[in-house]
């Protein structure tokens, strides 16, 4: 999977719509790439490469960061805000909220910036949106 | 059971290691091979029907010609009979009565040729159904492990480097901070156009004389004579 690496090296020379991106290759049981977009580096996503698909992860917050009375209802806005977010998905991963997106490991670079670009954008706006949840 | 409420139901048992609790690495060796082996044995039953369509072809065309010899001996029976000629006639209508009983038997194979036909495409039919259903469900418990595997790689390297996302109140503090500040510089912005642009309209007043300057030698000397 040489694909990470590459990517790490054609996005920190790569422009997109005035955003740049600058990459930390995470070496581990599976190589993990934390890229900041600029102006957006408050989110930064964490990329790997899988079998099937590139995958790209904003973390939101921790469960234990929210009133958990609040639980069930930012469940039903995140499930209710899924659909009309573009590229973006909303999931937990362990005790995380977090948004996400998948793309096909044939995607080209443009479509992988979009992704990332949209998906630090979609992060903070949706921090900000939900941060009546937040304690 | 769906793989979809599979793996739900793996999620509401809290297992950790969903992949394996849904199909472990042993049974999808077994799933793999399945599917490797309903490939070959498609591959057979589309080679199958490759052939029976050859011989259904064939006896096709042997049929066809069979009838063009039927009638063509007709023919000559007819005009056997037209020469009254009963001897010769009934020759060829022997000839005919071996013929027509060739052209039934070849119309029985034909038909079921054709029965074959129709059995083996649906059976590839459904076979490529049941291949396909279980290649997505493969592919599902695939990307299920995969991006456990993933994840879990990512939330590691998040709780041995803490600062790598810090706390959400933090984020969105310095989210909001950065948007006060391009305000401001956008506040600062404006303030200086306008600025400039008070300066520009007084240099046209003045240009014009509209506006008079305050402090021309003029003006102070006509300050000091009224003392």
């Amino acid at each position: 999977m040489s694909l990470l690496p590459n990517l790490s090296k054609r996005l920190s020379e790569y422009q997109y719509k005035e955003h740049r991106f600058s990459c930390l290759p995470m070496p581990g049981e599976q190589d993990v790439l934390r890229v900041e977009v600029s102006s957006l580096e408050e989110m930064p996503i964490f990329v790997t490469v899988t079998e099937t698909q590139i995958l790209c992860i904003s973390y939101l917050f921790s469960k234990e960061e929210i009133h958990s009375d609040k639980t069930a209802e930012l469940n039903q806005y995140m499930l209710e805000l899924n659909v009309p977010m573009p590229l973006t998905a909303f999931a937990i991963i362990d005790d995380y909220y977090s948004v996400f997106g998948a793309l096909s490991r044939g995607s080209t670079l443009d479509s992988i910036c979009d992704e990332l670009v949209t998906l630090a954008r979609n992060s903070s706006d949706s921090l900000q949106a939900l941060e009546e949840f937040i304690k | 059971m769906n793989i979809i409420t599979k793996l739900l139901t793996a999620i509401r048992g809290s297992a950790r290691e969903i992949g394996e609790a849904v199909v472990d690495t042993q049974s999808m060796r077994i799933f793999e091979q399945e599917i490797h082996d309903s490939k070959e044995n498609l591959a057979e039953a589309k080679s199958g029907l490759t052939e029976i369509v050859a011989k259904k072809m064939a006896a096709e065309r042997k049929l066809n010609g069979l009838k063009a010899e039927i009638t063509e001996n007709e023919g000559y029976a007819v005009k056997a009979l037209e020469q009254e000629d009963e001897a010769l006639a009934l020759q060829v209508a022997e000839k005919i009565s071996k013929l027509d009983a060739k052209a039934e038997n070849l119309a029985s194979d034909l038909n079921s040729y054709e029965k074959n036909v129709d059995i083996l495409k649906s059976q590839i039919q459904e076979a490529e159904k049941i291949i396909a259903e279980h290649e997505r469900e493969l592919a599902m418990v695939k990307t299920r492990e995969s991006v456990q595997q993933a994840t879990k790689s990512v939330t590691q390297t998040i709780s041995t480097n803490e600062s790598a996302i810090g706390s959400a109140r933090d984020s969105l503090e310095r989210i909001k901070e950065k948007q006060q500040n391009e305000q401001d510089q956008l506040d600062a912005g404006i303030q200086l156009r306008k600025d400039m642009d008070g300066d520009d309209l007084d240099k046209k007043l003045k240009s014009s004389g509209i506006k008079t300057e305050k402090h021309t030698a003029e003006s102070v000397l006509a300050r000091l004579k009224k003392k």
